[in-house]
């Protein structure tokens, strides 16, 4: 296959002991320790406060890191095209629906119904930034991130216009976290063109790959990595906090893995 | 976009397995709707089930992916000789190159609430028992999928509610015009669950009876549950003129409210104004639109006024929700296929359960079949989160 080619123009990112982009590319550069600490979900400001209160931890999650990536490219978060990949949706909403669904009364929350779709995070970017392009809402299990990119990619290469992909992980509450351990919340965003803007941060020429995904150096960040499908791009986001042109392994579905040739701008 | 083929296409709903008797079921204009009797459910309404879904395991092989989703998945799969077709376009492209694409809201989530009425009395866990990966997941279907068909391409489920498998031919067209895949298996299943039957019925979105699309005293959607697939391709140079192509796919999104659109329709509008435009079509090219029509009473006006506003009052439209229920996730590929029967034996389906059309809303509602060559048609689908899509099919001899 031709590699699908886009310009990387700002990244959003929120996990564990990672506040923001700034943050982790010191940590994912080595100029600063990682230093573990439960992800931080700010409140989604950009949401009227009706809706603010009806969000969980993915709607806040995805909503910071999207308006990170957003605001690091100085784009227009209304005129976007976007597309949302999680492995799980919302744990929390979904464990209390299930709940509700086996007592004897079944008396669902309207709002607890209409956020358990998969696509609540993608609802509630449209409503706090007014986007009405076209919006996608993927899920790929442990290759959510993978699916995310490639989704992104054939639409800025077919429609030659930007897109954002936000993907993003929280934790399931017990029982489910017994069946689906991931740790701790994480986002990551990025905003993709199909040509150079003001300040691009590089170029991305992606293509499918049967070798290895590449790991990270340091256990702790590797282990972050295996425990959290949207930490699968953490590869892509060192080499990217590097500033450095090289060739990186990004985890899909097997038997595939994605390579991205990083092209840094200077 | 460059027309892709629906090569092949099947469809399995309330109506019947297969597009036999779901043609049969169109064209006498029966309605697959009757009172809820699903699982324990006890809520006065009607549903579109699937007769027999659970009436055999899934096959040991894909014993791990064991769930009434998965099995209606199957079951829709061995109809119309689709996996063939498949197993077809594999041996000329290589199964890597195919991908799939499909849509699903619920998923396996039957299974897990089933399961949370077994949690350990001590320690609260799941039964052993429980699939997360196989059943519940979002993804459990399109792996499935891609295991059942022996494919090894990228693959994907797209879950954005009640747009998803319509949005499945638009990402499929884009993977396959960006030279990612040859060719893609798009598709939609969606089954029965109690998380989406007292959901809606605590919106206050559910009829009591069989839901009525456009009448003037609609009062709520019907469920109904189904499987549909198609598998797209690039046209064969000897494809026959009765076959049918995708000419154009519209995605938009309302930037409005999670569970109800904006009155003015304008999303809708902006899904099927950029379907013509991909197709390179006006709005005198369509002959029917086969319409969202869900029948609760803002969707039904807000879809009325898009439709009026896109493509003007006088072309004959219906939902087919009526006979079939609204199958959710699936309706977008259900609804793909139904406009694909209606293409190649020259008909449009009426809507059945309308009685009185609602004359506020600017639509030529079809309440009987009517015979016609159609050229080429519009699919709307749109979902909770603002969500829409919509689809521009047409016969192949046609567009020539």
């Amino acid at each position: 296959m031709t590699a699908l080619t886009a310009w990387l123009d700002g990244i959003g990112l929120l996990g564990p002991g990672l506040a923001d982009w700034p943050t982790a590319a010191r940590v994912l550069s080595g100029t600063q320790p990682w230093v573990h600490a439960p992800t931080v979900l700010p409140a989604p400001q950009a949401l009227p406060a009706a809706e603010r209160r009806r969000t969980g931890a993915v709607v806040k999650l995805a909503l910071a890191a999207g308006l990170e990536a957003v605001a690091h490219a100085g784009a227009d978060a209304a005129t976007l095209a976007a597309v949302f990949s999680s492995s799980g949706g919302d744990g929390q909403n979904c464990d209390e629906i299930c709940r509700t669904l086996a007592s004897s009364e079944r008396q669902l929350s309207p709002t607890r119904f209409h956020n358990s779709v998969h696509n609540a995070a993608a609802g509630y970017w449209g409503i706090a930034t007014g986007a009405t392009a076209a919006c996608n809402a993927l899920c790929a299990y442990d290759a959510s991130f993978g699916a995310g990119l490639l989704e992104a990619l054939t639409q800025v290469v077919t429609e030659r216009s930007a897109v954002l992909l936000v993907a993003y992980d929280a934790r399931y509450p017990e029982p489910l976290y017994g069946a689906r351990p991931i740790p701790d919340g994480f986002g990551i965003a990025l905003v993709l063109a199909p040509a150079p803007g003001a300040r691009p941060l590089a170029r991305l020429d992606v293509r499918l790959s049967e070798a290895p995904a590449d790991t990270l150096t340091d256990a702790a960040l590797e282990k972050l990595r295996g425990a959290i499908p949207a930490a699968r791009s953490l590869p892509l986001l060192a080499q990217l906090a590097r500033r450095a042109p090289g060739r990186v392994m990004i985890d899909y579905l097997d038997p595939w893995r994605i390579a991205v040739e990083v092209d840094a701008c200077p | 976009m460059t027309p892709l083929a629906l090569a092949s296409y099947t469809a399995t709903s309330a109506l019947g397995r297969g597009l036999e008797p779901t043609l049969a079921a169109l064209q006498a204009q029966r309605s697959g709707l009757a009172p809820c009797a699903f699982e324990t459910v006890r809520l006065a309404m009607c549903v579109g089930e699937v007769p027999g879904v659970d009436a055999a395991p899934l096959p040991a092989a894909l014993a791990a992916f064991e769930c009434r989703n998965n099995r209606l998945a199957l079951l829709a799969l061995g109809q119309d000789g689709f996996a063939a077709a498949v197993a077809r376009s594999a041996a000329r492209h290589g199964a890597a190159r195919i991908g799939v694409f499909v849509g699903t809201s619920t998923s396996g989530i039957l299974e897990t609430e089933q399961a949370f009425r077994r949690l350990d009395p001590v320690s609260g866990a799941l039964p052993p028992d429980f699939r997360y990966r196989g059943a519940h997941n979002t993804f459990s279907l399109g792996a499935f999928v891609q295991r059942a068909l022996g494919l090894r391409g990228p693959a994907v489920v797209i879950s954005s509610a009640c747009s998803s498998s319509a949005k499945v031919f638009a990402s499929a067209q884009r993977a396959i015009a960006a030279g990612l895949i040859e060719a893609a298996v798009v598709g939609g299943v969606d089954s029965l669950c109690l998380t989406t039957l007292y959901g809606f019925h605590s919106l206050q979105l559910v009829s009591t009876g069989p839901c009525r699309p456009f009448d003037v005293a609609r009062d709520g959607i019907s469920i109904g549950e189904g499987a549909a697939f198609a598998l797209l391709e690039r046209p064969a140079a000897a494809a026959g003129e009765d076959s049918v192509l995708l000419l154009g796919t519209g995605e938009s999104s309302d930037a409005y409210h999670m569970s109800s659109p904006p009155p003015d329709g304008r999303g809708a509008a902006a899904a099927m104004r950029q379907a013509l435009a991909a197709a390179g079509l006006g709005a005198a090219d369509i002959d029917y639109i086969n319409l969202h029509g869900t029948a609760t009473p803002s969707n039904d006006a807000a879809e009325a006024i898009a439709v009026g506003a896109v493509l003007g009052a006088a072309v004959p439209a219906s939902s087919t929700k009526g006979a079939t229920g609204h199958a959710l996730g699936a309706a977008g590929a259900l609804e793909a296929v139904i406009c694909a029967l209606a293409l190649r034996h020259g008909f449009m389906p009426g809507g059945v359960n309308t009685a009185a059309v609602d004359a506020a809303l600017p639509v030529s509602y079809l309440l009987g079949n009517r015979d016609a060559r159609l050229r080429r048609v519009m699919s709307n689908s749109f979902g909770f989160g603002g969500s829409n899509c919509s689809l521009v099919l047409a016969r192949a001899g046609a567009h020539a």
